[in-house]
């Protein structure tokens, strides 16, 4: 067979038609990252079924009004920076029994640092935060409450984490997503959670 | 000074050859780390700021309530993909996007409410509320991550 003569394909052009796509991309796509808090709402209960019975102690209310004040427990008012310290000091009071783990007695609360205050949550299993608000306060104070009610688990998850594995929860829950197979993670994880559960209640907001 | 002169002469000019493949680079680069732009927003939203944030996985499950006021308009607006819309909507929007995925993956589909920092609760609560009804119960509150200080 003859060989034939290819003309070599003029490349110039190339880049002015990258970088039309390119620029293209540029202006349809969106970059950021999707952040927020996550929550799990409440299946809709029959109305017929009275709610479970909670000792008065167990709860910690936290009630928000329409000028974005925020009062805990009907007598105090705070700032919204003193909230982490108040719900920590609630959770971590073990002051006395609490629900039963894995069909076991009920039991102290032996890794709590609380005052364990008679008067004040059992046990982090039992204690309750309970938030109310208003339908006119402002979002970003509502936000700005539950960030602080979560970051109070995560502050006490944390602490218990690193005394029984010598890391953080958060450094947990990290690696545990970048090795999704290790199991030892997630027993470590799901222990932690039992230890601290997070029971957040929101009431309906007043008028 | 002839020294300098010489230099000059003999420079080569710069071969462009390898800048499509940088263009490429740089456009494959975009392609893969962002995502189509799917809805124009409407209403004014300013998000706020929170510390204890989790990043939201899998964008194919997530559908989005935006919520925030128009301009020359009183009272929040709720806008779901492209249109203002109301309350008794959500329930539809929610049966629309379960439509377009599979079985396994409807209990994993997550509710993103996106809402201005000066909207009211009321209409979060309300929006929450129409979720129950219908038992999307995974929500997010969309925010920015950044110091609860700056939400006031």
């Amino acid at each position: 067979m003859a060989k034939r003569d290819i003309p070599e394909i003029n490349a110039g052009s190339m880049a002015d038609i990258a970088f039309l796509l390119l620029i293209f991309f540029l202006v349809t796509t969106t970059m950021d990252v999707d952040t927020g808090i996550s929550r799990k709402l409440t299946e809709k209960q029959d109305p017929n079924i009275k709610p479970p019975k909670l000792k008065e102690k167990n709860v910690f209310i936290v009630t928000v009004n329409r000028n974005n004040d925020l009062l805990v427990e009907g007598t105090k008012f705070i700032q919204v920076d003193e909230l982490r310290e108040e719900v920590i000091k609630f959770i971590d009071n073990g002051g006395g029994l609490g629900n039963p783990i894995d069909g076991a007695e009920p039991a102290e609360c032996d890794w709590c640092e609380g005052e364990k205050d008679p008067a004040s949550s059992d046990h982090p299993n039992k204690a309750v935060i309970s938030l109310e608000s208003d339908r006119g306060t402002s979002y970003g104070t509502y936000i700005s409450v539950q960030n602080e009610l979560v970051g109070a688990y995560t502050d006490l998850r944390n602490r218990l984490s690193k005394k029984l594995y010598r890391i953080t929860y958060t450094e947990l829950l990290k690696q545990s997503k970048n090795d999704v197979k290790n199991e030892s993670l997630k027993e470590k994880i799901k222990n932690i959670k039992k230890k601290y559960p997070q029971i957040i209640s929101e009431a309906e907001p007043t008028k | 000074m002839s020294k300098f002169r010489k230099k000059k002469k003999g420079m080569p000019g710069i071969s462009t050859a390898s800048l499509p493949d940088i263009v490429f680079m740089l456009l494959f680069f975009f392609m893969v780390t962002t995502v189509m732009r799917e809805t124009d927003l409407k209403v004014r939203q300013t998000l706020p700021y929170a510390t204890e944030v989790k990043k939201l996985e899998r964008k194919s499950l997530v559908s989005y309530i935006y919520v925030g006021k128009i301009e020359g308009q009183g009272g929040d607006k709720i806008q779901l993909n492209d249109r203002i819309s109301s309350l008794e909507d959500i329930k539809y929007f929610i049966f629309a996007e379960r439509e377009t995925h599979s079985e396994d993956e409807i209990p994993l589909l997550t509710t993103s409410i996106k809402a201005d920092i000066n909207s009211s609760v009321g209409t979060s609560t309300d929006i929450k509320e129409e979720l129950r009804n219908v038992n999307a119960l995974k929500i997010n509150y969309s925010t920015r991550k950044g110091d609860i200080t700056r939400n006031k």
